[in-house]
């Protein structure tokens, strides 16, 4: 995708930015100043409280990634909000008050509460550790898809840039991610959408998305063909040059005034036609081709629009402002085109295609674009659907640093009511998400080579104003989730590791040069996965952090809850199980052979979720071995 | 350092709370299992048109976003009066101690 900045955008995002950043830098000093972070908990109000709560949970991955997956798949986004917020439920209802009653707030300090063993601390911390990591992976790739638009800048340095921030950020000062800055995100965060929504229902559907002329919509080009033996031969205006198959999808290529370009061939019962794509063409010269010319030339464009509005049974060219009901009954009835990405080897370039896919909003409106669970379903990608759920389901609880903020209201009354709250805003929003990726998937916004865009453009073509808002709300979640998972997983090194593990008594300022060394160690690391996993939608990517963390973490926290027979070992053997099934399930999954440049079809095995086998093995390694090795009926005194 | 100290929570109010708990918690799991379930049995009932022209997945999944707010709103009130019922039992017991 090729961006021009907007000066406007960047000045409101830099004010924003810098706002957020700010606020947490005061409140961070303040917070050093109080007696006690939670004990300057105790005095906040559990309506703020809550809110706070949504800020944190919203993250790249609900806002970025749930909207664009649901423009590019539909209904299957939408099961990412179904599942994130159903977590919630496990987390309230059955882990949050026991936990409390342990007078622990942290997943490791819980599961030692009892048992003060070092294969736990070990296992806990890589479990922390790798957690953290795969929940920053999506984190990086988001900061690097939203700086693209408003910088111009390419995504490693958009990754790059996050990255520095962040360690500089927390090296230098420890980064406090305050109840008030968290409250102002999640709120700003609700706000907008819900403004970003009233938009896309006052504008209605339409089959030409110009926003009344302040963006120009792109008609794509159909051309017919002259064919002889299953051969395009000619085409007016056109120089036929090649013609490629790839898979059941047959592209040509034809050229005009030196401009190279591919189309889709269909063919169906009106006769043969070919389409306009979208190509990305990398030359072994290291050049790329967007649409057969270089990016200056700006011919690359926006996508996702509406083949067929049907309203009460008749086509229309434009609804006008619709309701909420409408608007999801109209999408139903009518067409959708999406981008389809096809990539194939021509000569020495290689060519990424997209074409044009038209989808019936019914399929469109129902899950199966991604998860194949209805049309062309087999087991493994019915396994896949069922693991993804699963993993959404079980994940939240397990997060290393989700419930910490329950426990920062004075009562349990308070901490109930904003958990509460917060899973109404929660929820809230993640109605909106519905909206805003729809509303992008038909309104002509969306970048084809990243669907994790789709809300910020969207709000782009409804004013600088609103993208630069959202973008800058978008990056500050961003960097206080990455401070936040950096500082914990330095944490998980310095803390638990080096010092409790391997029990080097440090002292207070060496352990935290050890701590800053961690830090930003794990900050290069998670820099170049950022740049490693551009392209892939966000959420996805966090579908891979709550399997892990799923799988490894929660088995030993419901087991030790709720099963007085649960051993150390247990429990160690447990987390680590958890993790490395999981681990070794992603590492041979398709997306990751796809990585590894290899055919994905022919990857190990084919589920793309691992918690449908990690969890239920974790699960039957926590039982076992407490039966195997029960616990030592020693009295722990605690250190 | 810990505000919410609950150290001193009875025992039974820990426990009807925690029951509580695990009873909403199994009536979710239940729909959401439901939702899961029809996805891969029963792909098609998906489609079937329900409340306002929405298919059934939509207004499931709709239905399961709003469905855990309503119980999480449940599990406060009960919550609460079961906090309310223990604090006039123990202060009810304070006073017969008093006037001994």
């Amino acid at each position: 995708m090729i961006y021009e900045i907007s000066y406007t955008a960047l000045i409101f995002f830099f004010i924003f930015v810098g706002l957020v950043v700010g606020l947490s830098f005061y409140f961070g000093r303040k917070t050093r100043s109080s007696s006690s972070y939670y004990a300057a908990g105790g005095q906040i109000h559990w309506g703020v409280n809550g809110i706070a709560f949504a800020g944190d949970y919203l993250s790249a991955a609900s806002f970025l990634g749930i909207c664009g997956m649901i423009a590019i798949s539909g209904f299957d986004g939408f099961l990412y909000a179904i599942g994130f917020l159903a977590g919630w439920i496990v987390a309230l209802f059955l882990i949050a008050e026991p936990f409390k009653r342990l007078g622990k707030y942290t997943f490791t300090d819980a599961l030692n509460a009892k048992f003060n063993s070092r294969a736990i601390t070990l296992s806990a911390s890589i479990s922390t550790l790798i957690v953290s990591v795969f929940y920053l992976i999506p984190q990086m790739v988001g900061a690097g898809d939203l700086v693209m638009p408003l910088l111009g800048m390419p995504h490693w340095a958009g990754v790059l840039l996050v990255g520095a921030i962040v360690i500089i950020i927390v090296a230098s000062a420890g980064m406090a991610s305050t109840t008030y800055v968290q409250f102002l995100k999640g709120g700003l965060l609700i706000i907008l959408s819900v403004v970003l929504t009233f938009f896309i229902l006052k504008n209605g559907l339409t089959l030409t998305p110009d926003f009344k002329g302040s963006s120009s919509h792109y008609t794509f080009m159909e051309l017919t063909p002259q064919v002889e033996n299953d051969k395009v031969t000619a085409v007016s205006g056109w120089n036929v040059v090649a013609q490629q198959t790839v898979g059941d999808k047959t592209f040509v290529k034809l050229t005009q005034n030196g401009v190279e370009r591919w189309f889709d061939w269909t063919k169906d019962q009106n006769g043969s036609s070919l389409k306009e794509t979208l190509t990305v063409t990398q030359q072994a010269n290291g050049q790329a081709l967007y649409n057969g010319e270089p990016k200056e030339n700006r011919r690359f464009y926006q996508v996702g629009h509406m083949s067929k509005i049907v309203v009460n049974g008749q086509e229309v060219q434009q609804t006008g402002p619709v309701g909420p009901f409408e608007f999801l009954s109209t999408l139903q009835e009518s067409e959708i085109v999406r981008f389809m990405q096809v990539k194939f080897a021509d000569g020495s370039d290689q060519v990424s295609l997209y074409y044009q896919e038209p989808t019936t909003g019914q399929s469109f409106m129902l899950p199966g674009l991604k998860y194949k669970i209805g049309r062309d379903a087999n087991l493994w990608s019915k396994l896949d659907f069922i693991s993804l759920m699963l993993a959404l389901f079980l994940g939240t609880a397990a997060l290393p640093h989700i419930l910490i903020r329950y426990y920062t209201v004075k009562t349990p009354r308070d901490a109930r009511k904003s958990t509460i709250l917060a899973i109404a805003a929660i929820g809230g929003f993640y109605i909106l998400t519905l909206f805003m990726g729809l509303g992008s998937a038909v309104n002509g916004v969306l970048d084809v080579e990243s669907s994790n865009m789709a809300a910020p453009l969207l709000a782009r073509a409804f004013g600088a104003v609103l993208f630069s808002i959202i973008s800058a709300v978008a990056f500050a979640t961003v960097l206080g989730t990455v401070a936040g998972l950096i500082v914990a997983s330095s944490g998980a090194i310095a803390h638990d590791f080096i010092d409790i593990y391997l029990k080097r008594n440090m002292s207070d300022h060496r352990k935290v040069q050890v701590g800053k060394i961690a830090a930003f160690a794990v900050g290069i690391f998670a820099i170049l996965l950022g740049m490693a996993f551009k392209g892939i939608n966000v959420s996805f990517l966090v579908g891979w952090a709550f399997a892990i963390a799923a799988s490894a973490n929660l088995p030993a926290i419901l087991f030790l809850l709720f099963w007085k027979k649960t051993s150390e070992k247990g429990i160690a053997a447990s987390i680590i199980v958890g993790i490395i099934s999981s681990l070794l399930i992603i590492l041979t999954s398709p997306t990751m052979w796809d990585k590894y440049g290899l055919d994905p079809t022919n990857a190990l095995h084919q589920l793309e979720n691992p918690a449908l086998i990690s969890f239920p093995l974790a699960v039957l390694t926590v039982y076992l071995v407490s039966l195997w090795y029960p616990k030592r009926n020693v009295a722990v005194t605690q250190a | 350092m810990h505000v919410n100290n609950t150290s001193t929570e009875k025992e039974s109010l820990t426990k009807r709370k925690s029951a509580l708990g695990i009873r909403l918690f199994f009536i979710y799991l239940i729909c959401y299992a439901g939702f899961v379930l029809i996805g891969v049995f029963q792909y098609e009932l998906l489609a079937f048109q329900v409340l306002g022209g929405l298919n059934l997945a939509l207004a499931y999944g709709i239905g399961l976003i709003v469905f855990a707010v309503i119980l999480g709103v449940v599990y406060n009130y009960y919550c609460t009066k079961y906090e309310d019922e223990a604090d006039a039992e123990q202060s009810d017991e304070i006073e017969e101690g008093g006037t001994v």
